[in-house]
């Protein structure tokens, strides 16, 4: 037996729960999704009163600003060197961590914590370690590599040291999405490789890669969506310089949008960048999906 | 055997050099939060200062509004901590347990607007509280964090794993859905509330983006943005930063060590899910 209430009753009791829950995403996620491309057509400025529309002129200008071009190709540099590096970094991690090691829990915890630590914190620590006299440079000459630059407002340094901290903080995160995967794998698939000889090498490309190959589709996902919107490291450490070197998309958009309150050409620039992570996304799904095997 | 040996020991000692680059970051700004010496760039690089001093932890409530900043981050973060418990319960349960028109397109809508980039809600979300006058204030801190989809979702997928015999008897007595929902539902649910309210707080200490974009005064700040802002300001003082930003990780770093395995099962459901 299945007893239920009146239609009436439920349909009333449903709709009083999902009324705040629904009023709050609707101010501040629906309703925002729509207006974001109706403030980027106009040329609204917070300090000014007046708003005139302006149809595609905000694109036009993106386009022609050399500072948005150099954000979008530092976005796309920064996307391609962190998003392979800790995919692989993360999984090869997992690969070890898989096999029956003491200690295995004491890793586990070691490689998450950057990844649970504020962005903030992780940052202010890496300025100081990237310093000219801090402690890259100082184990980088302990080791018989002359170096005293300054990571951090050197233009041909900067992107990628915020790159190498990127890595840093999120692959101990990733490890974890992995070696949950890494255990669903059946013992009796190594166990007939070994039979037949494979080595550990072998074993890891062509059983564990494949079939991990969910979990690489999350990971590649979640971690391209987080290089296109890389802020807070960029924020902290370099402010976008020297020199625009390492101004990202999200960045141009913050400064823009709250820095000048150009808010329709801000969010012109921040509709471009969610198109080009729909692209992306879509592409990887298309291409690379998660099941192919 | 001896290669499997071998093999082991290399392993052991690529996990104990990656231990070392995770962990070696913080072990310096500790060491460097207990330096007396304000000149931290002298090389040799000690992990041991040869001067320790609680001097810096004392002095980052003297000198710095950190008081102000702790209280401002434990409001927003408890207020958006329950908020979210709460209302990711019950939409979560009137999802999986009640039938009503409207159900399933209102879910989707929500699911999909997972894929949005939060990037492009910004300058929206901004001139929505601005109308609303809750610029630089507690309300636009706040507000935005409230009700988290994920959390709905995390939520709905845990009542349905509950068989639908134990609310009959509760139906037939004619309890109401909200009684149900209170006091049978919410009982027997704790590791899953526990697993949203451990995420919603990790997430709201650590916000950053959203309180550099609303809080414009700095007796508005959150410990991170407090402690970014000092960044430029405090280049002289490492002993100070470090001292900071060492008490702000406690938090976060406190209870991911005693609910390890909640990280490790959500990771894990939601790696499997992609």
């Amino acid at each position: 037996m299945n007893f239920k209430k009146p239609k009436y009753e439920q349909r009333f009791w449903a709709y009083t729960f999902l009324a705040f829950p629904l009023l709050l995403l609707t101010v501040f996620v629906f309703f925002p999704i729509g207006f974001a491309f109706v403030v980027s057509f106009y040329d609204w400025n917070l300090l000014i009163p007046d708003k005139p529309f302006v149809g595609l002129s905000n694109y036009i200008e993106l386009f022609q600003d050399e500072v948005f071009v150099k954000a979008i190709k530092n976005t796309i540099v920064y996307t391609i060197g962190v998003v392979p590096t800790q995919t692989f970094l993360s999984l090869f991690l997992a690969f070890i961590m898989n096999q029956k090691l003491r200690g295995r829990a004491f890793f586990r915890t070691a490689f998450y914590i950057p990844a649970i630590t504020s962005s903030v914190v992780t940052s202010i620590i890496f300025v100081w370690i990237y310093s000219k006299p801090g402690l890259l440079n100082y184990l980088l000459n302990g080791a018989g590599v002359e170096s005293h630059i300054d990571w951090l407002t050197n233009p041909s340094t900067v992107l990628p040291a915020i790159m190498m901290l990127n890595v840093w903080t999120t692959s101990g995160y990733f490890m974890v999405s992995f070696l949950a995967g890494l255990q669903n794998i059946p013992a009796s698939l190594y166990e007939a490789a070994k039979i037949d000889g494979a080595s550990q090498w072998k074993q890891f490309w062509k059983i564990t890669v494949p079939m991990v190959r969910p979990v690489t589709y999350f990971v590649v996902v979640m971690s391209l969506i987080g290089c296109f919107q890389v802020f807070d490291q960029i924020f902290v450490m370099s402010s976008g310089g020297p020199d625009n070197a390492s101004t990202t998309m999200s960045y141009f958009v913050y400064q823009n949008s709250f820095k000048y309150f150009r808010f329709g050409f801000g969010a012109a620039s921040a509709v471009v960048l969610a198109l080009l992570i729909f692209t992306v996304t879509a592409v990887q799904k298309k291409y690379f999906p998660p099941d192919a095997y | 055997m001896k290669a499997i040996k071998i093999q082991k020991i290399l392993f052991l000692g690529i996990l104990s050099l990656m231990t070392l680059i995770y962990i070696g970051p913080f072990l310096f700004s500790i060491s460097i939060s207990f330096n007396a010496d304000k000149n931290v760039f002298d090389w040799p690089i000690e992990l041991i200062p040869s001067d320790m001093t609680l001097d810096n932890y004392k002095n980052v409530w003297k000198d710095l509004p950190f008081g102000k900043w702790l209280f401002n981050s434990v409001f927003i973060t408890t207020v958006q901590t329950i908020s979210n418990v709460f209302f990711a319960a019950l939409a979560g349960f009137t999802f999986a347990r009640l039938e009503f028109p409207g159900r399933k397109i209102i879910f989707t809508l929500l699911l999909s607007s997972l894929m949005i980039p939060g990037i492009i809600l910004l300058v929206p979300k901004f001139i929505v509280l601005n109308e609303l006058s809750m610029i630089n204030s507690y309300g636009g801190l706040i507000l935005p964090g409230l009700v988290g989809v994920t959390n709905i979702f995390l939520m709905k997928q845990f009542f349905e794993t509950i068989p639908k015999d134990l609310e009959q008897a509760a139906l037939i007595d004619g309890c109401s859905y909200f009684r149900m929902f209170w006091q049978i539902f919410i009982p027997i649910s704790k590791p899953a509330l526990a697993a949203v309210a451990i995420y919603t707080f990790q997430g709201s200490w650590n916000e950053f983006l959203w309180p550099v974009i609303v809080s414009y005064t700095e007796d508005m700040y959150t410990l991170p943005l407090g402690m970014a802002s000092l960044r430029h300001e405090l280049l002289t003082d490492w002993p100070l930063l470090m001292a900071g930003t060492i008490m702000i990780s406690l938090p976060t770093l406190a209870i991911f060590i005693i609910f390890q395995r909640y990280f490790v099962q959500g990771v894990s459901s939601s790696g499997l899910k992609g």
